[in-house]
């Protein structure tokens, strides 16, 4: 308690100094904050987006299916059972069939994925209940990604061929009867969406799927031949692109943060060298050498705790701020799942390990210099001798 | 010389490294010192003057012989209790009065009494008390660059005097002042002496304190040449 009341009146008493190491470490704070928030808003809105419009409460996948590789995807479809059949009815789950094929968009020819789904269901945002309404059977719905790289429009029909179960090519017009706005890219990009039922006619896959998506209801359990994949399966690639991002911004911190302690670690350097004679003061008046290092120490973390005030005074309304409106990306195409206006998250959890990061790493870069008070001799110290 | 001696030195070496060899500051020193003394220890620059008084302060360790202030020998002190026996029992005065710049007058000579851990109200009645003692009551809020020399002087005497030591170490406390300062302050810790009791040892060659002293003891390439005591009538 003196240490911290004796170092709180030598630091405000340094003035300019104390200023300019704390504005520069206040700032290190709010950046680690902001930068972090962004991060953990990215993460969550993107969480929260693909469970929405593509994994659902997880997914029912067949054995030998593997989304990352289009050679599983012919031989991955399944009847569904009356129990699965059942669960759909109920609302549990939706299935979906997924068939590779070839779009033919003015002549071009690009490879497509077509997924079958029911436009009833409720599990997933996609806007499927259009294809419900329109006229034609042959009705698709693609996302804005796909309509930019395709140049489709509502209203659109394009030619798209496939194969059927045995193999054989068949080739029709379908008509784009919506254009969704998505931000999961792998919901979007060379995706076209069709009636399951349709679909299944057009493969001759008769009441099969690919896999299942599990809504909020469904209460679990093992489901024939199909194994459930979890949201923390399903969303890993996410979880690692994230992590990947933060550890890229660790560099940037960690730098900003090493300009502030490095600056703190010169000011104690200077201040013990400047300041012997209060050093040796401070050991003719009682206290002992550890008591010395203390202050001093003390005094170097303070630092922390005054940027931290300095922080919050400018930093909350810039959170607050950026909060309500959000921080705009324009319209953002980078392959990952990213909203084109991010809200950053700011935890409770983030601050205070920041706070905790900061206050003890300036703690560390006081002492350092500090510990060399216990080696002084106090007459020396009285004299102001270099040593 | 008795054996209620508040400081007792017997054959007191201190050497100092020097390149490969060894300065001897101090050679064998033998004295004691009685309760309420006010004593100064003369001679020329690098006589020894303050490393005895370094090592009566427990700033600093004899090489050989043995020291005892308060019946506490001075070598075996550890770093805690040597602190201990500062804070609690020794006053320091120095010729550059060492205040702390940031602070304060009153906070400057609160300070000795924050490591003694008393309360807020404590403080301020011991410290208002010393100010009356050295006449600076109107100079509390006032910080130590805004005072004279005399009256930063001043204000050291009353840091070194706020815990009620037994015993004040002054290091030249003249050396700076002008001949009306110093007489000013002379006169101010004779005053304590008498009537506190306070034991003062001076380390010094200003003519001016010598004429206060009651005791000159006389240093010479580290050792005693000369221990007078000095009759009051010969006192200013």
């Amino acid at each position: 308690m003196l240490a911290l009341k004796l170092a709180f009146r030598n630091l405000l008493g340094a003035g300019l100094r104390t200023w300019l190491n704390v504005s520069v470490l206040s700032f290190a704070f709010v950046l680690i904050i902001f930068y972090n928030g962004m991060i953990d808003g990215w993460n969550r809105q993107g969480q929260r987006d693909t469970r929405e419009w593509e994994t659902g409460n997880g997914q029912f996948w067949l054995p030998n299916y593997d989304r990352y590789d289009p050679y599983t995807i012919s031989e991955s479809h399944f009847p569904l059972s009356a129990k699965v059949r059942l669960l759909v009815k109920k609302g549990q789950l939706t299935p979906v069939l997924i068939r590779q094929a070839n779009l033919f968009p003015q002549g071009r020819m690009q490879n497509v994925i077509l997924k079958g789904i029911d436009p009833q269901q409720k599990i997933l945002k996609l806007p499927t209940a259009t294809l419900a309404q329109s006229k034609d059977i042959y009705s698709a719905i693609i996302g804005k990604r796909m309509a930019k790289t395709t140049k489709l429009k509502v209203g659109d029909k394009v030619l798209i061929r496939w194969r059927d179960k045995n193999g054989t090519f068949d080739a029709r017009e379908i008509h784009i009867s919506s254009i969704f706005n998505c931000d999961v890219p792998s919901v979007d990009n060379g995706q076209i969406y069709l009636p399951l039922k349709v679909l299944q006619d057009m493969t001759m896959l008769k009441d099969e799927a690919t896999l299942l998506v599990a809504g909020k209801d469904y209460q679990g359990g093992n489901l024939d031949k199909w194994q459930f994949k979890s949201n923390k399966f399903l969303l890993a690639d996410l979880e690692a692109l994230i992590k990947a991002k933060k550890g890229g911004a660790v560099v940037l911190e960690g730098l900003l943060l090493m300009i502030a302690l490095l600056a703190i670690f010169d000011t104690q350097v200077l201040s013990i060298f400047k300041r012997q004679k209060e050093i040796g003061t401070y050991i003719a008046l009682g206290m002992t050498r550890w008591q010395v290092v203390g202050i001093f120490t003390v005094e170097g973390g303070a630092h922390s705790i005054l940027a931290a005030l300095l922080g919050a005074l400018y930093g909350i309304p810039l959170f607050i701020y950026l909060n309500t409106t959000g921080i705009n990306f324009g319209a953002p195409d980078v392959g990952i799942t990213m909203a084109q206006i991010i809200y950053p998250y700011y935890g409770l959890q983030l601050i205070i390990t920041t706070i905790l990061i900061v206050v003890i790493s300036a703690t560390i870069v006081s002492y350092l210099p500090a510990k060399r008070i216990s080696k002084m001799n106090p007459a020396d110290a009285l004299k102001g001798k270099l040593q | 010389m008795g054996n209620s001696s508040l400081i007792k030195i017997e054959r007191l070496i201190k050497r100092f490294p020097v390149g490969k060899g060894y300065f001897t500051a101090l050679n064998g020193i033998n004295l004691n010192i009685e309760a309420g003394e006010f004593t100064g220890i003369v001679g020329p620059s690098g006589s020894g003057k303050t490393t005895l008084l370094n090592i009566i302060g427990s700033l600093d360790t004899p090489s050989e012989g043995t020291t005892t202030v308060l019946d506490r020998s001075i070598s075996d002190l550890s770093s805690k209790q040597a602190a201990q026996l500062r804070n609690n029992h020794i006053g320091f005065i120095f010729q550059t009065y060492n205040l702390f710049p940031l602070y304060s007058v009153f906070e400057n000579i609160e300070f000795a009494l924050l490591l003694q851990h008393k309360t807020a109200a404590q403080r301020r009645k011991a410290v208002m008390r010393s100010l009356e003692w050295v006449g600076l009551t109107d100079k509390i809020k006032s910080k130590p660059a805004m005072l004279s020399g005399g009256e930063c002087q001043r204000v050291a005497i009353a840091r070194s005097m706020v815990k009620r030591p037994e015993i004040i170490l002054a290091d030249e406390p003249t050396a700076n002042l002008d001949s009306e300062n110093s007489h000013h302050i002379l006169q101010t810790m004779k005053k304590l002496n008498e009537e506190l009791k306070v034991t003062f040892l001076f380390a010094t060659h200003d003519e001016k304190v010598m004429k206060y002293l009651n005791r000159i003891i006389t240093l010479k390439d580290g050792k005693v040449t000369d221990d007078t005591a000095v009759l009051q009538t010969q006192n200013v």
